[in-house]
């Protein structure tokens, strides 16, 4: 049984409780592969996308396993909503719940929100990114789609290469693949992995190749345009000509392994099409994938007692 | 109204008093102090009177010393009234056992001019609980541009000046406001922190900022500046104060530049010796604060540092904000602490640690802010005002913010059960009690 009526992050999961989200959504995935792709398990609840950053991907997915749950689906999108009048971030939630929300899906930009709002309210909060903190579905999916394709995640050696510091991705993903005892190293340039994450038990390198050696799981981070100009790093071709994932590159891990990536993808820049595209690439399963996760979220938080 | 204070123990560091002993006052003023047992030093002021009007109180088992000194809150008024007032800062002061604060001109208008100084001095005499003396601020509109008027903003009661909350970013600036102020014999307060480096963050960094997702700053935000206004403060031969010291780091530079005589002084507020930056874990916007709570590292050089005088005062740093503020995402939440009702009693665990002794703690919360500040206040002499406070150090009480007379209910202390506490003030002629 899970603890809390609020998906807030993998940090607060035990490993019991990710094996049960990954195990429910294994028969969601049958339910959504059938020509009839609809069950009635979540009739007459109402799912809320509360989403205060632009997103399609994770908005959509939320919204397709809101809907093949049987939930009536509202998306509130910030520059139509009240918020942008003034309206308290409390304030626009409590309306929402009013308004009959037994699921709240929000993204937000700011790291905390979702916390924020879980002790406020009684609907379901499911967090779909807070700032820099976490993107726990995200990480189920990635989870999901790595048992899939290896058969199991304790022991493997997984790479995730990037933006650390402010991926929410790759936090979500560092505490579950920990929690379900991968082994974790992250590959990047140093402005991007904050020095402190060591802690955690994860493993650093800094130079692509090195890092890349061995691995049976190369999970690729976008970057985001935006760090060139803090001076994270000097040109989006000096950050592929060290970081991006080649084929020469590929070729150093493990010859069975997969490439994974959240998407949208830079194509050139962190990975070529060559692999994105190629049989090693994992990265439109994850997708499909990500639909049976957020319907196993749903469903479980739905039998939460409160 | 005539009060006596009976077999209390007084402490006045300023004369060598720790003893057992009775204080008269009379018409707000202290009329005689009669030490009958003396355990450092001797001095005795004749017999008290007795009479059947005088307000006798029963101070045994309870400390006596001087009226706190707060040399750093924020009141808020004029501008921010929503916040804090002058009226309910002053009477929260009052129930901390302060009898001076002063305050940070980051107001609207900020105070940066002798017309608002002269606002706060007056609204502070009709509405005031406790004395209140403004800190002006160092640069026009605290912009860091141009020199505000420190010697007619001086002469209308400013006391200090600092761009607090606002660093000067400009060493050129900065090293022009420690030469002029020097005319005027009027310290400059420095809110150490390199923008550039704490760039928009909002907690100490550290693996707790990077698994909370939240943007930290690191401590040698702090460092580089105080590091920079100490060798301003050489090179100038200014009178220079180091605001809110927080870091490990911080504390070793400025005991450094005393060790080889630069003349600067630095406080450090109750929170950055009894808290770290796991307050902040749960997204709890009251623990936000600049600068950020540290480290536990950080925690133990500040007792260390107060301990061999490297920190010459405590002050609360007393930051109130309305609850809503509070409520938003922990990044758009302003910083602050509403920390004078708890000021006292957190520190009173240093002498229960063993970190300072009674008298140590006594001097850092009266005469070394009132010394710094050239205020002739943090004793307890026959013929002066009679400002005191009359501390249990043995009654608990549970933080309940909801209790606070200041208008910020925003602490990080809230449910916490704390030891020590003011039982009596006495201030510009009225005894309080609680």
């Amino acid at each position: 049984m899970l603890n809390s009526k609020d998906l807030l992050g993998i940090k607060e999961l035990s490993k019991e409780e990710i094996y049960l989200f990954l195990d429910t959504a294994a028969g969601f995935k049958d339910v959504i592969g059938r020509d009839i792709k609809k069950v009635p398990a979540l009739r007459g609840k109402t799912t809320v996308n509360l989403f205060f950053e632009p997103s399609t991907r994770t908005r959509t997915s939320f919204e397709l396993a809101a809907k093949r749950l049987s939930t009536d689906v509202i998306n509130f999108s910030v520059p139509t909503s009240s918020v942008v009048k003034g309206e308290s971030l409390i304030d626009t939630a409590l309306t929402v719940q009013a308004l009959g929300a037994d699921f709240i899906i929000i993204r937000h930009s700011s790291s905390g929100v979702p916390h924020l709002l879980g002790t406020k309210i009684k609907a379901s909060v499911i967090n779909a990114g807070d700032g820099t903190n976490e993107h726990p579905t995200q990480a189920l999916l990635d989870a999901f789609t790595i048992k899939e394709k290896k058969g199991k995640i304790e022991g493997l050696e997984i790479a995730v290469v990037g933006d650390i510091a402010h991926s929410r991705v790759a936090k979500s993903n560092i505490y579950c693949l920990i929690k379900l005892g991968a082994k974790v190293r992250l590959i990047g340039p140093p402005t991007l992995i904050p020095k402190e994450i060591e802690d955690l038990g994860v493993g650093i390198f800094h130079n692509m190749e090195e890092g890349v050696r061995g691995v049976d799981v190369l999970m690729m981070l976008r970057i985001q345009m935006e760090r060139q100009d803090k001076g994270f790093f000097p040109s989006t071709e000096e950050y592929s000509r060290n970081w991006c994932l080649t084929t020469d590159r590929l070729s150093l891990a493990k010859e069975d392994a997969i490439v994974m990536h959240p998407g949208p993808m830079n194509r050139g820049i962190e990975i070529v099409s060559e692999i994105a595209d190629g049989p090693q690439s994992v990265i439109l399963e994850q997708v499909t994938n990500g639909i049976a996760v957020r319907m196993a979220v749903m469903y479980l938080l739905a039998g939460v007692k409160r | 109204m005539k009060v006596l204070i009976k077999n209390g123990h007084i402490i006045d560091p300023s004369q060598g008093i720790d003893g057992v002993g009775d204080i008269y006052i009379e018409s707000g003023k202290i009329k005689e102090i009669n030490i009958k047992s003396m355990e450092h030093g001797a001095r005795s002021t004749g017999q008290k009177p007795q009479s059947s009007d005088v307000r006798i109180i029963d101070a045994s088992g309870l400390l006596v010393v001087p009226g706190l000194v707060d040399m750093h809150v924020h009141l808020r008024e004029p501008g921010f009234e929503y916040k804090e007032t002058i009226k309910t800062g002053t009477m929260a002061a009052i129930k901390g056992g302060f009898t001076t604060v002063c305050c940070m001109p980051n107001t609207n208008p900020v105070n940066d001019h002798a017309s608002v100084t002269e606002f706060i001095i007056r609204k502070a005499k009709q509405e005031g609980h406790c004395t209140v003396h403004p800190i002006g601020a160092i640069t026009k509109g605290q912009k860091g541009e141009e020199l505000a008027e420190i010697g007619t903003m001086k002469n209308e009661g400013c006391i200090a000046f600092s761009d607090d909350g606002q660093p000067v970013m400009n060493s050129a600036m900065m090293r022009r406001a420690l030469e002029y102020s020097k005319a005027f014999k009027v310290p400059v307060i420095s809110h150490s922190e390199d923008l550039t480096l704490s760039d928009g963050g909002v907690m100490n960094e550290g693996l707790t900022s990077v698994t909370l997702g939240l943007k930290g700053i690191p401590a040698e935000a702090e460092q580089i500046m105080i590091f920079r206004d100490i060798l301003l403060a050489e090179l100038t031969g200014g009178r220079l104060h180091i605001a809110h010291v927080s870091t490990a780091g911080s504390v070793h530079l400025v005991r450094e530049a005393k060790q080889r005589g630069i003349n600067v002084t630095a406080e450090t507020c109750p929170h950055y010796f009894s808290i770290t930056e796991d307050a902040v874990k749960g997204y709890n916007t009251n623990a936000k604060v600049n600068p950020p709570l540290r480290t536990s590292r950080d925690l133990e050089a500040i007792k260390e540092g107060l301990r061999d005088g490297a920190i010459d005062v405590i002050a609360t740093d007393h930051a109130p904000h309305h609850i809503d503020e509070k409520l938003k995402p922990f990044d758009m939440a302003p910083f602050g602490i509403s920390g004078l009702e708890t000021a006292l009693s957190l520190s009173l665990q240093l002498v229960r640690e063993g970190v300072l002794t009674i008298k140590e703690l006594v001097e850092k919360m009266t005469l070394n802010p009132a010394k710094i500040l050239g205020l002739d206040k943090g004793f307890l002499k026959p013929g002066s005002e009679a400002e005191l406070v009359v501390i249990d150090e043995n009654k608990e009480f549970e933080v309940k913010s909801e209790r606070f007379v200041s208008k910020g209910k925003n602490t990080p202390f809230e449910g916490r059960i704390l030891k020590g506490m003011p039982v009596f003030t006495f201030c510009k002629g009225k005894l309080y009690e609680w």
